[in-house]
């Protein structure tokens, strides 16, 4: 019984003393990022959808709005933060952005150059002749 | 007996976290390597679905002479979708905040409304994709379309796979009760759930909002 209580102290004190570090955090942390990832949609389905942007800088303005959301995301629901817990998080992330980035870019970036090199199928008909 | 684990509780916090910040300290607690494990395979599943992206971004222009996305994507439905999916985000993170206070209803509550939401989009997405086969637009008509279906079909599958896990966690902690195992089983849960929500945000940036341009 004694020990009971005690357990219960030791684990309602460590919920309050590390609540920051604590991967749950907290109503205020999860409604401010519910705001922010609402206001970020709503800019950005507001830019897709009027002329507020100049037209040919929408789809970086949109990328813009949408890495900043995924921002939002990763620190207020996550909880990937700076934190002495967390260094081997961010380690992670930013090998997994690190690899995103070189399969995104570097597909594109192969695609586009054999799109450009490659010949219109007529003239490739043409040389079998 | 009693004093000392008193005393340990009142000097619990503060120790903890000074032997927590020096890495030599042996092992990190339980939760922390779990979420980190568990962290890890989200990124692996973050990149095989930037492999997905990848190819719908090549593939995006190459519609074989069919509906473009421009002629085939309602924004409307697509801006529900995105709100089911933030707030079915917010109140799981809510339903694992009951949790972690010990307030079971409230947790059952959040949770419960977390499944609707995400049923909600759910259904949602499959309408689309029935009203896109009935138009002839389906995955075999063009390339587009293949690489579209792909895309958003996996994480739709994701969502299905979501949805199935939360029902199973919701059973678990009624059956066996809020126990360690079970918390970090839910913690796990809630971070593949804000994890999709990341991908669906990058989706709807580059297949619907930058498609129907």
């Amino acid at each position: 019984m004694e020990e009971h209580g005690g357990q219960q102290a030791v684990s309602t004190g460590e919920t309050t003393g590390v609540d920051e570090s604590e991967p749950s955090g907290s109503f205020a942390m999860y409604t401010t990022g519910l705001a922010f990832a609402l206001l970020l949609t709503g800019a950005s389905f507001i830019v897709s959808q009027t002329n507020l942007l100049w037209a040919p800088g929408v789809p970086a303005g949109l990328a813009v709005l949408a890495i900043a959301q995924m921002g939002v995301h990763l620190v207020f629901f996550l909880h990937i933060s700076t934190g002495a817990d967390n260094t081997n998080n961010v380690l992670a992330l930013a090998f997994g952005v690190l690899v995103v980035t070189l399969i995104v870019s570097g597909s594109l970036w192969i695609m586009a150059h054999l799109n450009g090199n490659m010949m219109p199928a007529s003239a490739i008909m043409e040389m079998q002749r | 007996m009693s004093a000392q684990t008193a005393t340990a509780s009142l000097a619990g916090p503060e120790a903890e976290a000074s032997s927590r910040s020096r890495s030599s300290d042996g092992p990190a607690p339980v939760r922390i390597v779990v979420a980190y494990g568990f962290w890890l395979f989200l990124l692996s599943d973050i990149i095989m679905f930037s492999a997905l992206f990848a190819s719908y971004a090549v593939l995006s222009g190459q519609t074989a002479g069919g509906p473009s996305g421009h002629e085939l994507f309602e924004l409307r439905h697509v801006g529900i979708e995105t709100l089911c999916l933030l707030f079915s985000s917010y109140t799981c993170g809510l339903g694992i905040l009951a949790m972690e206070r010990g307030h079971l209803r409230r947790f059952y509550l959040a949770f419960g409304l977390t499944f609707v939401l995400g049923a909600t989009f759910l259904g949602l997405e499959l309408s689309e994709f029935v009203g896109l086969v009935a138009r002839g637009a389906g995955p075999s008509r063009s390339a587009f379309l293949s690489a579209f279906f792909s895309l958003v079909g996996l994480h739709g599958a994701h969502v299905t796979a979501g949805l199935l896990w939360l029902s199973f966690m919701v059973a678990q902690t009624a059956a066996r009760g809020p126990r360690d195992f079970v918390r970090r089983r839910l913690l796990c849960f809630s971070l593949f759930w804000h994890a999709l929500d990341i991908i669906w945000v990058a989706l709807v940036t580059l297949v619907y909002l930058m498609g129907a341009r």
